[in-house]
């Protein structure tokens, strides 16, 4: 009886904290993401693809604080292609000898350079709000990866009730369905060059991947860890069990 | 001057040299040897050296993560992001660290529902349960206390919300709140020494949990059939047959939390705190950690914050005199029919604190919260200390080998 308790205590906890995040509001439209299930992986070509979108339309207001441009040998660049994405961006560096500030290209070692030189000139610029960071934005919202790709493409004309705010935009996922975002992604903003369909879902798509990766970039060694880990414990569990039964035997 | 020879007790030369100068060899062989467990235990009694893996765990993970993490407002929050993407599986001795700590408090609430259920706190074990609820309330601490670490949204915001308990205390509350903040808001002085406190703690807990297991190995461990052993026939020795019980408790343990490390890494986890931390943003609910949350359930069920602190404290604080509200001979529950259920209904009634502590404190949930309260107190108050005068219970066992015997 007790035992049996024990065990729904023990699912429930666990599982608690997902249902109170399915059980709000509408439902998110899930996708089929490859980094889902046991096994999940990403896909590499996709993040890259991501990664443009994010360069070309989401770093004009979004900083991405904990990312470095080496960290995009993880989804298949070269060094040398880093060092000449690196060099694209402007850093400010120094004092040099001569006590002076100085601008330089940015090198593979540096963080992703921000938009702004602060948060207040952030602000000043987005009609007094804050764009957040977006280096681990999958993992800071409820519904992770679905969330943001259903924010993305989740721009309607707001229903009649609903007086929005100025400069806001309607958007049924945020909080409080305003947010200060205009709609980021259209069909074509982005060009691919590797002649991927560039619809405004396939951008969304693509810089979901992008932005899941760079907030879990462990995932896929955690998930191959884990697998062997579990193996273990399920391999070595079956033999203590065998060897449980044999002792217990004579005492019962 | 040698006087006479050194006895040869241990076939090894070496073990000999050491028993000799220290008994330690001896004293190990007696209790994680030859020591005495009922034979009736069931998996129930592995949750005491679950619990023992858990604290080693969390203490070595936590030196390791304290290397790398920097407690400093302007920091904290990227050391804990570095620590998961540029230090060789930091990721992996955080992810153990943050959901080892939740599965410390499922394991440590199992143990300390076994000891209500089956009465492991009765006579001649009282000072043990003392221990162990002291060993709870520490446990709580540290773990506020590490919760407030990464930095994130709901790390300062608990903080605040919990320190700012302290100033509804009259007259010195607000001098209370500033001498453990070390400032006037929740700053870089409170996430300094609240990370010196985190890392001591866990010492403490070790001391206790020694003098717990030292207590337990007095009288020896209680069982299902809560009758003391009488006859050597009623037990088995640790060695081997308990270790190996212990052992295959800790691999179904190693894979369930394993899937929690590797597969939800962050389902017990806020998402707020992915958020760094901003004292001009409030979130909109700030939640406690979930093993928390009941206190939090019972300290909001009160209009009054003064009352609800009291009431917050009473619950915790109530836990200690169990023993002695408890007067029934009986110790097992398996033979109170009545109680049997009663009890199950007070697991229950915290779990469903634990749900609400973690929802807003309106409508339907404020409602449960306040029923719960109610019979949280009403079951230890009143009911446990009345129960037995009603209650008949079913008959004992005259011996734990009885049962066995019946069975045949």
């Amino acid at each position: 009886m007790l035992r049996k308790f024990a065990i729904i205590f023990l699912v429930i906890t666990i599982n608690s904290n997902l249902f109170a995040a399915e059980s709000s509001k509408e439902k998110l439209i899930k996708q089929d993401w490859s980094f889902n299930g046991i096994t999940g992986t990403y896909d590499k070509a996709a993040i890259q693809r991501g990664l443009k979108v994010y360069q070309e339309v989401c770093a004009g207001c979004h900083s991405m604080n904990l990312i470095y441009y080496r960290d995009l040998e993880d989804i298949g660049f070269s060094k040398e292609q880093i060092k000449v994405i690196a060099s694209e961006y402007t850093v400010l560096d120094g004092p040099n000898d001569e006590g002076e500030m100085f601008e330089r290209p940015a090198r593979p070692a540096d963080k992703f350079v921000d938009p702004y030189m602060n948060a207040q000139e952030a602000r000043l610029s987005n009609n007094g709000s804050y764009p957040p960071d977006l280096s681990v934005i999958n993992k800071s919202r409820k519904g992770g990866a679905d969330y943001i790709y259903n924010l993305l493409i989740g721009y309607e004309e707001p229903p009649a009730d609903i007086v929005l705010g100025e400069g806001m935009y309607y958007n049924k996922w945020m909080d409080g369905k305003q947010i200060a975002m205009p709609t980021p992604l259209y069909d074509g903003s982005v060009d691919y060059e590797d002649g991927t369909e560039n619809t405004a879902i396939q951008l969304a798509k693509d810089v979901t991947v992008f932005l899941q990766w760079a907030a879990e970039p462990e995932l896929e060694e955690r998930k191959r860890l884990g697998v062997k880990v579990i193996l273990f414990f399920i391999i070595f569990g079956i033999f203590v069990f065998l060897s449980k039964r044999r002792l217990w035997k004579q005492i019962h | 001057m040698q006087d006479k020879k050194e006895p040869k007790k241990y076939k090894n030369s070496f073990l000999n040299w050491i028993e000799y100068r220290l008994p330690i060899i001896s004293y190990l062989e007696k209790e994680y040897g030859d020591y005495p467990m009922p034979k009736n235990a069931n998996y129930f009694w592995s949750f005491g050296a679950l619990l023992t893996i858990c604290l080693v765990v969390m203490i070595i993970s936590g030196i390791f993560l304290a290397m790398y993490y920097t407690p400093h407002v302007d920091m904290a929050f990227e050391s804990t992001e570095r620590i998961m993407r540029d230090v060789s599986f930091g990721w992996l001795i955080r992810y153990i660290h943050s959901n080892g700590a939740s599965f410390f408090f499922i394991v440590v609430y199992i143990h300390m529902i076994r000891s209500l259920y089956y009465g492991s706190f009765k006579y001649p074990r009282e000072l043990n349960w003392l221990l162990g609820v002291f060993i709870y309330f520490i446990m709580m601490a540290t773990a506020f206390l590490g919760y407030t670490l990464p930095w994130g949204q709901m790390s300062y915001w608990a903080a605040t919300v919990i320190t700012n308990l302290f100033s509804a205390i009259p007259f010195v509350g607000e001098g209370i709140k500033t001498w453990l903040l070390g400032d006037y808001t929740v700053g870089n002085a409170t996430l300094n020494r609240f990370f010196a406190l985190h890392y001591v703690l866990p010492f403490v807990i070790f001391g206790v949990v020694g003098l717990h297991v030292a207590a337990v190995h007095v009288h020896g461990s209680n069982n299902p059939a809560g009758i003391e052993v009488k006859e050597p026939e009623d037990t088995v020795k640790f060695y081997p047959y308990m270790l190996v019980k212990d052992t295959l408790a800790f691999c179904v343990f190693g894979i369930i939390i394993s899937a929690v490390i590797f597969f939800g890494p962050n389902l017990m986890a806020e998402v707020d705190n992915y958020i760094p931390a901003d004292p001009m943003v409030t979130p909109a609910h700030i939640v406690p950690n979930w093993y928390l949350a009941p206190f939090y359930a019972i300290l909001r069920a009160v209009p009054d914050k003064l009352g609800g602190i009291v009431l917050m404290f009473a619950a915790i604080a109530v836990l200690f005199i169990i023993p002695w509200l408890d007067n029934s001979k009986i110790k097992s529950c398996s033979f109170r029919p009545l109680y049997k259920w009663l009890m199950i209904l007070f697991f229950v009634n915290f779990f469903i604190l634990g749900y609400v502590g973690m929802k807003p404190a309106t409508g339907i949930y404020l409602l449960l919260a306040r029923l719960g309260v109610i019979y949280y107190f009403g079951f230890l108050l009143v009911i446990t200390p009345f129960m037995h005068r009603f209650e008949k219970n079913i008959i004992l066992p005259n011996s734990i080998h009885e049962i066995y015997k019946k069975k045949k």
